[in-house]
This record gives structure tokens, sequence and C-alpha cells, in this order.
């Protein structure tokens, strides 16, 4: 924030704050249509997977104020992120095939 | 200070390039650089527990027909909305995913009420931190509150039940045995939704971002009472309020994540 935030008593930085807000509302409304609207595809999973991406970098970027640190702290925290919500992502997707893959997998499911 | 200063010179840097003592490391303060590096690795066990969630259920079978004939069984996992869908003081009513929309909603507000506390701790407005730092409290606690309501609503489950097949000891042949049986709700052994594992990530996940709130809110209380005690006032900063509020962010990042890996997926 700093000076520049000082000069007007802070009312831009507020007024930022609502805006990311409603941004975060909207985004969230917006998942929740898909979810009934869509049925359960790849293009709905990818679609959630990125939705909250924007949501995760909103709130990161301007309610933790990353994006307004110095470079190095920016990609000292962003390249391990984005490294393990990769990770997430490829075992949502690939998580059923590896364990049906492995030879001494027993089953999971509970039905006898 | 004694009137005779003593002044020792031990190993002055012949620069002062950021590190090598000049200022501090990536211009942040010792404790917010702790701060983030916390939650870095917070976010590594979140990870984990999600990571997790995604290879044991996609390792269960899918349920493959309409959304609208789906039946809790222990052979399928369970579509989310169909297990969240209940209101309190509107039995019976379905609602799917609005009870945890609204839980939702309510984090996010506190996330947006603790970042205006944090913006009135630069202006030093100690009124103000109090008023936005009472609201973040409020916030925490109705989420906590929610999530009680829905853990013992999962835990007590549908009036009709489900039947199951249960691995018991069976009195007569003084074996055990595979009997059928009819459960309500879910617990660690059990789960009228679906398969067991369900219920099991449902408790960790949920309940290990629970426990993060729950530390938050005292966290968020006990900057709330240094404010209104003026500690931060004769100080001279608000910085603490800043550190805190990273690590409330955080639960709320972390909601996000899991509202849309366990709710929506």
């Amino acid at each position: 924030m700093g000076e520049m935030a000082m000069a007007d008593g802070g009312a831009a930085a507020r007024k930022q704050i609502w805006k990311v807000f409603f941004i975060l509302l909207a985004i969230t409304a917006v998942e929740f249509i898909f979810a009934f609207a869509l049925d359960k595809s790849f293009l709905r999973t990818s679609i959630f997977l990125v939705l909250t991406i924007v949501k995760a970098f909103y709130i990161v970027a301007e309610f933790m104020h990353l994006k307004h640190e110095v470079k190095s702290l920016i990609w000292s925290i962003i390249v391990p992120l984005a490294f393990i919500t990769w990770f997430i992502g490829a075992m949502i997707y690939e998580g059923g095939s590896v364990l049906d893959k492995h030879p001494n997998t027993p089953t999971i499911t509970n039905s006898k | 200070m004694s009137s005779t200063t003593l002044t020792v010179e031990i190993n002055q840097p012949s620069t002062t390039s950021a590190w090598a003592g000049g200022k501090e490391p990536m211009n942040a303060s010792y404790g917010k650089l702790m701060m983030w590096f916390f939650l870095l690795s917070d976010a590594f066990t979140f990870s984990a527990l999600l990571i997790t969630y995604g290879f044991i259920r996609y390792s269960h079978d899918a349920y493959e027909g309409a959304v609208s004939a789906f039946q809790f069984s222990q052979t399928h996992w369970p579509i989310p909305e169909k297990v969240f869908a209940s209101l309190p003081m509107l039995h019976g009513v379905n609602a799917p995913l609005i009870f945890v929309g609204i839980m939702t909603f309510v984090l996010i507000m506190s996330s947006v009420t603790m970042v205006l506390a944090v913006e009135a701790g630069h202006r030093k407005d100690r009124e103000a931190v109090e008023k936005w730092m009472l609201w973040t409290l409020l916030g925490g606690a109705a989420f906590l509150g929610c999530q009680a309501w829905e853990w013992s609503h999962f835990i007590s489950g549908s009036d009709e039940g489900v039947m199951i097949d249960s691995w018991k000891y069976i009195a007569e042949t003084k074996q055990y045995g595979w009997v059928k049986e009819k459960i309500y709700g879910a617990n660690l052994m059990q789960n009228e939704y679906g398969p067991r594992a369900f219920a099991d990530l449902f408790f960790f996940i949920t309940g290990f971002h629970g426990f993060h709130v729950f530390s938050g809110v005292l966290l968020n209380a006990l900057i709330f009472f240094n404010t209104a005690f003026g500690t931060y006032e004769k100080r001279g900063t608000y910085e603490m309020v800043e550190k805190v509020g990273l690590y409330w962010h955080f639960v709320d990042l972390v909601w996000v994540f899991v509202f849309t890996f366990f709710y929506l997926i």
C-alpha cells in the first residue's frame, strides 16, 4: 500500500478490496451455475479447476498483497504452488489409472 | 542507554546490499516472511490431502446413470450435490449445495473484513481495526457453527437410511460373517452415502480445515484484544494484524480449493 494509498486516506485501497470481493462472489456464482447446468465431464472439471485458480489468484495477489511484494518473494511462493497445483490436477485426472494398472492393487470398493 | 556508549564493530559487512544485512531480505519483515513460508508448507499438507482425495476417489467406480435417479450405494462414489442437499430448520427440503454456498460466502466475507482491518492498521486507525476484527471474528465463528451443523447432519444421516453388508460377529454361528444391516449417516467405519473412504476423507479434509479456522479465530481474538488494549498503538505499528491476516486469507484460500474438489467436482 505505502504512500500512494495514504494520500487519500486509503479510499482507493478500500475500493479495490470491495472490487475483489465482488469478483470472488461472481466467480462462485458462475461455479454454481456450471455445477447444475453441465453434466459431469472433463470439460466441466477443467472449468472448475480454472475458475478455482482465478479465485486463488485474487485472494493471494490482492488480499494477501503478494502482487505488491518484490519479485523474489512472489516467485518463491508461486513456483512451488504452481507445481503442487499441477500435482493435484494430475492426480485427480490420473488417480484411477495409476491404481488400476498396479498389479498388487486390491480392489478398494466396499462391495464384496 | 547509559551515558558511556560503547560501540563495537563486529564483522561489519563491506557492502550494504539486500542480502548482506543492508536491509530486510525480499523487502519483507522477518515475521511476514516466516508467515509466508509457514503458509507454503501448510499448503503442501493440504495438497497432500487433496491428492489423496483424487487418488482414492478415482480408484472407486463412478456413478454412471442419470443424476435424477441417483441412489446412495457402497459400490459407487456419491455425487456431492446429492449428499450435501440440506438446510438447517428446513427438514426435507432439497437444496443441493446451498448451505455450502452460504459457508463459502461467510468465509469470503470474513476475508474481506480482515483485509479491511489490515488497511485500517496501515492508517493506524485503532477504532476501525477493532471494528473490522470484530466482524472477522463473527464471520469465523459463523463458519465454525455452519460446519458443526454440517458435520452433525452428515453423522446422523437421512431418515430412510441405507441397507449395507457389514462384516460382523454372528452370535448363532459364533463366527464373523456378512450381515445385511440398515445404517444411518456416516462415521469412520460406516457410511450411508457411499464408500467408507468418502466419509473418512470428508472428516479429515473438512476437519483439518475447520481446525485451521478454529486456530484462526483464536489468533484473531488475540489481535482484537491487543488492538483494544492499545498494544499496537504503543508499538507504533499494526503489522501483527497483517501477519495474522495472511493466515486468515490462507484459510479462506484452502476453503476455495476444498469447495471445488470436495463439493463441485
